[in-house]
């Protein structure tokens, strides 16, 4: 989660914005600075070469020919005190002669090359030389005689120009520096406009995240404030009009679910009645059927039989309807668990027939609803009797989470395509079976009042052999409804 | 053959368990509604009434009422169908010594009445060899004249409350569980209703004139159930 949050939408936005205005600032910045540099410099080069020629055809005359070093000298300084600056080196040179403004000055700057370069060609010649941090301008250029046709000869006098150009490289490193700053500038403009931007798509994602989660949750009334009209306000729109749709379809579903539960409940009250006219006078049929005709007879004492069924089935819906509703309550009471089980076997004449293995008296004890766990305990056994074969043993131990119950016969066990499905309403694992004295909810209702406890019951196949049903039950909750505690053992 | 007074609104479940009844020699007298049951109270002086808990116009719950303001000894049954939880406990609070769940088979709802009827005339078990008359504090309990009466003053006592007394006081001290006395009491089985018990130690309690948290006599034994205390 963390690591994707790195590369998230704001990370990816910022990284975009800045990498943009970086080239862009980059860019622009190095264009100008180019165009900037080489217009300053281009300047400040013709000003000083213009105004050497002018210098030159001004006081060439003044030089004899062929000249001596102190005339070079002399030339050289006159050159040089006629800069109004006074921050030009001048050097002259004839032949191996040379003069320059400043004594003993070795003038580094004009290089073999530059010398050469002058000899070589008439026009000007001009470098601009790198040393030590300083730039200078050199330039260099040998002194003509012009003739009356145009064409013009070298007198040998060569001369060479150093000026430094301190000022227009400080005019350049502004330049430079102002770039940089703008650039900053630029970038944390960028960001800040990266960051907005990231807001502004992420506040509405965040919202539109925390409003699924709220979905998912079950809270379908979630709705967006729809801000706008950009693709996030659609997507709002969107999500808005999808959870209508699913709050409608939910609440049509649980409205259409709700009915048929209700429908189950009513069918069953409304079958209660006559079936308790009916029940009622069951015994007077069973005991007035031997004095009747045989045909009689049968038909009145299958009206007899198949109306306890009928009032069985209608009151194992009604159970289930009242599980469905959450209308089922639990009676707690503490009572011995071994004590219990022994109980619901004898009240049903199962003591003979199936075996226990339970712990001494009051070894595990727990506040339970005692009806329940007798219908838990009767369902298994019953299921166990019906499906199984005999042996069936019933266990009951202390477990970590509480009691434990377990239920095994000796029967086939249960096949893997049933496995699953044994605790359904109905179900059925052969259709063509012929109907068992059950009502097809027993195992239902004994999840039902396991999970109505906290426990879990689950079926499986035991390893030697037949199928092993195993409850576990929390015997410590709720202990705060205990009525009148007027007095305590201690 | 004892006198049953049946109220119960819906006419074919009237006449079955009347008719399953009377079979079982029982004197009944039906009706179809809790102020006619009431009328017919005096008429007919039933020994025990069995009481439909949903009737229309006056309920069940108040005909069990009415019944106790006028009668605190007549027995009651109440017949309910299962699911009407509190109503089970209203009932049991306003005063029915017991009840049934419909539908209810007639062999089911005769063995009741038979206990309950039991229960009103006395034999309570384990107080052979005890003497008639027992005093505890300013309780008294007389075991053959069936009374019960505090500081003198007869108290009257339903059958289910009167049995749970005697039951109770004749072993002072030990600890009964809920189901044991639900058996004792009551002839259910272990599996039965503790609600019962609960309810009929409250009505007890209260007309012993217990506070309801201090009592004297009926103890709750928390986790286990309840015993007398013989001061």
């Amino acid at each position: 989660m963390r690591k994707r949050r790195l590369l998230g939408l704001r990370a990816r936005l910022v990284v975009a914005f800045g990498l943009v205005a970086a080239v862009a600032a980059i860019s622009a910045g190095a264009l100008t600075f180019r165009e900037a540099r080489t217009g300053v410099l281009q300047q400040s080069q013709d000003a000083t070469i213009r105004q050497l020629r002018a210098q030159l055809n001004q006081r060439a005359g003044e030089l004899a020919l062929p000249p001596d070093e102190p005339m070079l000298r002399k030339f050289a300084q006159g050159m040089a005190a006629n800069e109004s600056q006074g921050s030009w080196r001048v050097l002259v040179t004839y032949g191996d002669l040379s003069g320059s403004s400043v004594r003993g000055d070795p003038f580094p700057e004009v290089t073999p090359a530059v010398r050469e370069a002058v000899g070589a060609s008439k026009a000007t010649v001009f470098q601009r030389v790198r040393d030590d941090g300083r730039t200078s301008l050199v330039v260099g250029m040998s002194i003509l005689f012009g003739a009356p046709d145009g064409a013009a000869t070298a007198t040998g006098v060569r001369v060479f120009l150093v000026v430094p150009q301190t000022t227009e490289q400080a005019y350049v490193d502004a330049l430079v520096t102002a770039v940089e700053r703008a650039m900053v500038a630029a970038l944390a403009l960028a960001v800040v406009l990266a960051l907005l931007a990231a807001r502004g798509v992420l506040v509405p994602v965040r919202k539109l995240r925390l409003a699924t989660r709220r979905i998912a949750e079950g809270r379908l009334d979630t709705r967006l404030a729809v801000n706008g009209s950009d693709e996030l306000a659609d997507l709002s729109h969107t999500f808005n009009e999808t959870a209508a749709a699913l709050e409608t379809s939910v609440a049509e579903l649980r409205e259409m679910e709700a009915r048929a539960r209700r429908f189950a409940a009513d069918v069953s009250h409304e079958l209660r009645t006559p079936l308790a006219a009916m029940s009622a006078v069951t015994d007077i049929l069973d005991e007035d059927a031997a004095r009747l005709d045989p045909d009689t007879a049968t038909a009145v004492r299958l009206i007899s039989e198949e109306t306890v069924k009928l009032a069985r089935l209608v009151d194992d819906l009604m159970e289930i309807s009242r599980f469905d509703a959450g209308a089922a309550v639990l009676h707690l009471d503490e009572i011995d668990l071994a004590e219990s089980i022994r109980r619901t076997l004898a009240s049903r004449g199962w003591t003979d027939t199936v075996a226990t293995d339970l712990p001494p008296p009051h070894a595990v004890r727990g506040r339970v609803d005692p009806r329940r766990l007798d219908v838990v305990v009767a369902n298994l056994v019953g299921n166990a009797l019906k499906h199984g074969a005999h042996p069936v043993q019933v266990r009951l131990s202390a477990g970590d989470a509480g009691a434990v119950i377990e239920v095994r016969d000796s029967g086939p066990g249960i096949p893997h395509d049933v496995l699953p499905h044994v605790f359904e309403r109905f179900y059925k694992s052969d259709t063509a079976r012929i109907r068992s004295e059950g009502s097809g909810l027993g195992l239902s209702i004994t999840a039902e009042n396991v999970r109505i406890h906290g426990g879990t019951v689950r079926a499986a196949d035991h390893p030697a052999g037949g199928a092993v049903f195993t409850v576990e039950l929390p015997l410590w909750r709720d202990e705060s409804h205990e009525e009148n505690p007027s007095w305590n053992p201690s | 053959m004892s006198r049953v007074l049946l109220i119960e609104d819906d006419p074919a479940v009237r006449e079955g368990v009347a008719l399953a009844l009377r079979r079982q020699n029982h004197d009944v007298d039906a009706t179809a509604t809790g102020e006619e049951g009431m009328d017919r109270l005096r008429a007919f002086r039933p020994d025990i009434v069995v009481l439909d808990l949903m009737l229309p116009g006056m309920t069940g719950l108040d005909v069990c009422r009415g019944i106790r303001a006028v009668d605190q000894t007549l027995p009651i049954i109440m017949a309910t169908a299962r699911g009407d939880e509190v109503d089970i406990v209203v009932g049991l609070e306003a005063g029915a010594d017991d009840y049934v769940v419909k539908p209810v088979l007639a062999r089911v709802l005769d063995a009741r009445i038979r206990a309950v009827l039991r229960r009103a005339a006395g034999s309570t078990p384990g107080a052979e060899g005890l003497p008639k008359i027992d005093t505890y504090g300013d309780l008294t309990v007389d075991r053959s004249g069936l009374t019960v009466a505090l500081n003198g003053e007869p108290i009257a006592l339903a059958p289910s409350e009167l049995r749970l007394l005697l039951t109770l006081s004749a072993s002072p001290g030990q600890v009964f569980s809920r189901q044991q006395l639900l058996e004792a009491v009551w002839e259910h089985d272990y599996h039965g209703d503790a609600r019962l018990v609960d309810a009929c130690v409250k009505r007890l309690r209260t007309k012993m004139s217990e506070p309801p948290r201090a009592s004297r006599f009926i103890h709750t034994v928390r986790g286990f159930g309840y015993r007398f205390a013989a001061q």
